[in-house]
């Protein structure tokens, strides 16, 4: 990587499109199913999680030549481990309803398989500027998606899109859609006409 | 009576999978056979219920006295992940054939977060010392139960007739829906 000039636009749209941490990579489901009820909770947790990945990305890649290679993952999990109580307390103290209804899965960004996984597989190798990217790119991702989920549930739920309601008082809400089923549900959709859309570029391409 | 209501519920009207969605990436990563499902579920099983007994002692012990409440996720996440090191090496030493058949669960299990997940909600809820292990122990089980299951519903839809775009995850995120709205069925018991 080092010889040839990274590509940091290339970057910045795998996080988003390519391999987009939830739809392509499917790593992170736990907080993708738990907190997308509406879409200010997804894009609160996509936020959350952005900030996450590019802190701790940056600062990995900065001692990327420093841990020894042995301990690089407890490393790792104490350097995120820090950036996720930074946005704990700031959520606390500044966001109290979010922080609330994010509840445990706020603390459990911790264990997101996302933040580790990029970690692992390019802060530790690549340098400073392009992690930052990576970490922006992979947490837009994350976010876009999560805010899609939601705003799919929320609609379908609860009849309203950012809280403002869109389908009208006759609307009758499908509280299966806010409820966990309805999580899995909605998610395994998305995700098998998501695969059927990349399915028939490819055949197109052919 | 109470400590057999809260087991029961611990294991199916709260569900970690179903009704929490703790614990989701290993649910659907290591479901494909009910044997590793198995090995898996015992595992976190075995983790989750000495994990929720440290994080709870060094809360209340440690971190409380010391107003140290804002270094709890560090604090458990390093429990967890020395707790499961020291697990490996001690089955590795006395369990071989256990610890073979775990192989590479144990060290996955550190990024589950079930058991991150455990330990917070205790503290979050206040649990005693009892209800903190009762609640690590049956909530794995309640793991253990979904795990189980998936995989034995995920060995015959192998067989099955899928359309190409559902193959994989999509059909196995919406087979845990369809057993999601099943164990919502139970959500009168306790």
């Amino acid at each position: 990587m080092s010889e040839k000039k990274m590509n940091l636009g290339k970057v910045f749209m795998n996080g988003v499109i390519t391999e987009n941490p939830t739809f392509r990579l499917v790593l992170g489901t736990c907080p993708t199913l738990a907190v997308t009820t509406s879409a200010i909770n997804g894009l609160g947790m996509g936020a959350a999680a952005t900030f996450v990945l590019l802190g701790s990305n940056i600062v990995i890649s900065a001692l990327r030549k420093v841990i020894p290679d042995k301990v690089r993952i407890p490393s790792f999990i104490v350097v995120i481990c820090m950036f996720v109580t930074i946005i704990q307390l700031v959520m606390q103290a500044y966001l109290p309803s979010l922080y609330e209804s994010l509840g445990i899965f706020l603390p459990l960004i911790v264990v997101n398989c996302i933040i580790l996984g990029r970690a692992e597989a390019f802060a530790s190798k690549n340098p400073v500027v392009a992690s930052a990217v990576d970490g922006i790119g992979m947490g837009l991702g994350f976010t876009l998606a999560l805010t899609l989920i939601g705003c799919i549930r929320e609609l379908a739920g609860n009849g309203s899109v950012f809280g403002i309601n869109l389908l009208g008082t006759s609307f009758q809400p499908m509280l299966l859609m806010i409820l966990p089923a309805g999580g899995f549900l909605v998610f395994g959709l998305l995700l098998g006409i998501i695969n059927s859309l990349t399915n028939r570029k490819k055949g197109g391409a052919k | 009576m109470n400590v057999i209501l809260f087991m029961i519920s611990c294991i199916l009207t709260n569900n970690f999978i179903f009704n929490k969605f703790l614990g989701c990436c290993p649910f659907l990563g290591v479901s494909s056979k009910v044997e590793t499902a198995t090995s898996m579920g015992i595992a976190v099983t075995f983790v989750m219920t000495i994990a929720s007994l440290f994080a709870w002692m060094v809360n209340t012990w440690v971190l409380v006295p010391l107003q140290l409440e804002y270094m709890q996720t560090i604090a458990f996440i390093l429990i967890i992940a020395g707790l499961v090191q020291f697990v490996e090496m001690f089955l590795k030493k006395s369990m071989p054939a256990l610890y073979s058949a775990l192989g590479i669960y144990l060290p996955l299990i550190t990024t589950n977060c079930a058991v991150l997940g455990v330990a917070t909600l205790n503290v979050k809820e206040g649990y005693n010392l009892l209800f903190s292990v009762l609640n690590g122990t049956f909530s794995a089980l309640g793991f253990l139960l979904a795990i189980v299951l998936m995989a034995g519903v995920r060995e015959r839809l192998e067989s099955s007739k899928i359309p190409e775009c559902m193959k994989g995850f999509p059909i196995s995120l919406v087979t845990a829906g369809l057993m999601a709205i099943a164990f919502m069925g139970f959500n009168g018991l306790v």
